[in-house]
């Protein structure tokens, strides 16, 4: 027998190139092996970019005000919150005005929590095709996390417009911070996600938990509140939380009134690789399961 | 061994029964670990359901080129075999060998969106197919021709008929170019011409040298496109050899006549809405059997639980012929007072009156489905019922008084017929 490559590509040009030594898929009882592939992965990136096109063109066509919703969400919260918490509770800012304020930690909160309730539920709302057809089904908890950064960006042209109302000139040198509290949030809602998505195929009382969990989530990160009021003895609890130092980060480079702290940003960096590690090894040991109970 | 493109080795696919454990609550586990003695039971945590083997100890090797037909009745394990090679569901033991890049077809439209265009489904079905974004590019005309849809691609699929669905979604997937391509009941889909048409599509896939798995209880189908068939039984490989010989085995020990059939809770067919019950077919005394006289009315009866209120059902029945090809299907949207209505939970039986000379000569199989109108597939089942139809000579028929064998056509009916004489003479 010729030379067996270990890996396959689904790649059609590496194959032919092979041809001195056949590609071969070998296909097991699951063993308890660590798993990830991540060049299988690669080679479906086409399909996570049609699973994003494809969710954002069915949210717009269902709905009258298509991309505004992306907009409106984050903007009524944020009137919300300023009215109850800025206004009535007189919740303090650090001296920013409250509406950019609570803007500022809603659009990167917003990203995060979309993209875990997504890639939580997205097992379950795409069985009929994990029954159906194979690939990696690590595509679709991560095409959920990335839908979010198109909404992302259409809610961040109100953070200017109110920026301009304000007349606050923010720290545009304070923006390259951003792609990295992107990645972490990025990670962190993934990692999440993905355990979650795994748990939701065998145990049906994960989707129930999930808004939940999500909302109290929400009050133990500073969204609508600044970390600063919380007593430097329980600051540790917020900062296991990765969102912690990614919202704080974020006011902090953009509003230019306080430094960034580094440090945390390095812990909640970390944090949310290890979630995000420990998330996508859980998944692929787990996956192999899904279409049998799901 | 070189040239083999598949090689299956004692694969066998466990199952537990007992649906508990189909959806387990976090809170049973949760319940489990709670329980003190339980820390101490390790390794002892056997649930009490049942194991049932849908494949035990499978051998097979394909070789390139090879186009096989996997046959059985259902639950004989063949779309379990199919899921297994290409990787959607793992096996228990054994292992499989693919020399190749696999695609599968378990159901044409996997994926379809009503609201997205026609342009777009193809993309985002080809894509899920395993087909790269130039690849869908550069063969998007010829797909879109082949489904005879080019007039209505930048429509959203909702307002396509069912077989403008079906047959553009097969498209996609004929369009396919693996080397190893699983095919399962696809070909079943849409009118008599696109059948044709589909079947001919796959006689090309397999002359350009592509091995071919392909599922069917079309005995005709698979020995048009087959060379080599496999029997699959209970799990098991019963035959494997010439695709005229293993598809006449499986036709003289798989027709046993059954006039009825019942389903037990944990087996009937369907999903969480529509639970097959009980099958039959009678003569107009309400009598079960299994031979009818052509000149007999034939009564087929499906019984079935609705799970779930507000889905407004339907019913319909396949009559097929020995080698599968559909004779007529009929639905039971014709009894007006359910037409288009909800069905609540409940039981229901749904009779069809078959009427008397209509069906010729020959052995009637019957394929049952219950749908939500029109792409909602509740409860399927194949061979459900296989009756007999005898002529038995008798004047009564449509042969009136003709004494020879009646020609082998696919319908019998009764016609009215009116012979006048114009003139005498010599005309």
């Amino acid at each position: 027998m010729p030379n067996i490559t270990k890996n396959w590509d689904a790649d059609n040009n590496v194959v032919s190139e092979k041809t001195y030594s056949r590609p071969v898929i070998i296909i097991r009882p699951p063993s308890g092996a660590f798993y990830l592939d991540l060049r299988e992965l690669w080679s479906y990136r086409e399909l996570a970019f049609f699973f994003v096109w494809r969710d954002i063109k069915i949210r717009y066509k269902q709905t009258i005000m298509g991309a505004m919703w992306a907009v409106f969400q984050p903007f009524f919260a944020m009137v919300v919150f300023t009215v109850f918490f800025g206004k009535l509770a007189k919740m303090p800012s650090d001296g920013i005005p409250y509406p950019v304020f609570v803007y500022v930690g809603l659009l990167l909160w917003n990203y995060f929590a979309f993209g875990l309730a997504h890639a939580s539920n997205s097992m379950i709302s795409n069985s009929n095709i994990i029954q159906k057809i194979y690939f990696p089904r690590l595509i679709i908890p991560l095409a959920s996390s990335l839908i979010g950064l198109i909404d992302f960006a259409v809610a961040s042209v109100i953070l200017a417009m109110l920026m301009v109302y304000y007349s606050y000139v923010p720290n545009f040198s304070g923006l390259v911070y951003v792609p990295f509290l992107l990645l972490i949030a990025f990670f962190s809602s993934l990692g999440i996600g993905s355990i979650l998505a795994s748990l939701n195929v065998k145990y049906r009382d994960v989707q129930y938990i999930i808004p939940f969990f999500i909302q109290m989530m929400m009050f133990l990160t500073p969204v609508i509140y600044p970390a600063s009021i919380v007593g430097s003895k329980y600051r540790w609890i917020l900062s296991l939380n990765p969102m912690t130092a990614v919202i704080e980060t974020a006011r902090a480079a953009i509003f230019g009134n306080s430094r960034v702290d580094i440090h945390s940003l390095c812990i909640s960096g970390a944090v949310s690789l290890f979630l995000f590690i420990f998330g996508v090894v859980y998944f692929r040991k787990t996956e192999r399961y899904f279409a049998d109970i799901i | 061994m070189e040239n083999n493109i598949i090689e299956i080795k004692g694969v066998s696919k466990r199952y537990k029964i007992g649906r508990g454990d189909r959806y387990l609550a976090l809170r049973d586990k949760l319940t489990y670990f709670m329980n003190p003695l339980n820390m101490f039971r390790k390794g002892k945590r056997k649930s009490p359901g049942e194991e049932f083997y849908a494949l035990k100890d499978v051998n097979l090797n394909v070789r390139k080129g090879e186009i096989v037909g996997i046959i059985g009745r259902n639950g004989a394990g063949k779309t379990t075999l199919l899921k297994i090679i290409s990787r959607i569901t793992y096996p228990s033991g054994g292992e499989i060998k693919i020399y190749g890049r696999v695609a599968s077809l378990l159901e044409v439209g996997t994926g379809f969106h009503p609201e997205l265009t026609g342009r777009e489904n193809v993309y985002f079905n080809g894509s899920i197919l395993g087909m790269k974004k130039s690849e869908i590019t550069r063969k998007f005309d010829e797909i879109v021709a082949f489904a005879e849809v080019e007039k209505f691609i930048d429509m959203p699929v909702k307002r396509y008929s069912s077989g403008m669905q079906v047959r553009l979604a097969f498209a996609v997937a004929a369009h396919l170019e693996p080397e190893i391509l699983l095919i399962d009941e696809v070909l079943s889909v849409g009118d008599i011409t696109f059948q044709k048409k589909s079947l001919g599509k796959m006689e090309n896939v397999a002359r350009e040298g592509r091995t071919v798995l392909f599922v069917s209880h079309n005995m005709g189908a698979v020995q048009r496109l087959c060379n080599r068939a496999v029997l699959l039984n209970n799990g098991l490989v019963v035959e494997d050899g010439d695709v005229n010989e293993v598809t006449e085995k499986y036709m003289s020990y798989g027709l046993n006549k059954a006039g009825e059939r019942i389903w037990s809770e944990e087996n009937s067919p369907g999903d969480d809405v529509v639970r097959l019950r009980r099958i039959c077919v009678m003569n107009a005394k309400g009598e079960i059997k299994v031979e009818f006289n052509t000149h007999e009315g034939i009564f087929v009866s499906v019984e079935y639980a609705v799970l779930k209120n507000n889905y407004p059902l339907n019913t319909l029945l396949y009559f097929l012929d020995e080698e599968g090809i559909t004779k007529f299907v009929s639905m039971d949207n014709l009894d007006s007072p359910w037409k288009d209505t909800v069905r609540p939970a409940g039981l229901y039986r749904c009779t069809c009156e078959v009427p008397p000379d209509l069906l010729n000569e020959g052995t009637i199989r019957i394929n049952v489905i219950v749908t939500t109108s029109p792409y909602n597939l509740h409860a399927r089942d194949s061979d459900v019922l296989v009756f007999k139809v005898i002529d038995d000579m008798s004047n009564s028929g449509v042969r009136g008084n003709y004494p020879r064998e009646w020609p082998a056509a696919v319908v019998r009916p009764r016609l009215n017929w009116k012979v006048e004489m114009l003139n005498h003479g010599k005309g």
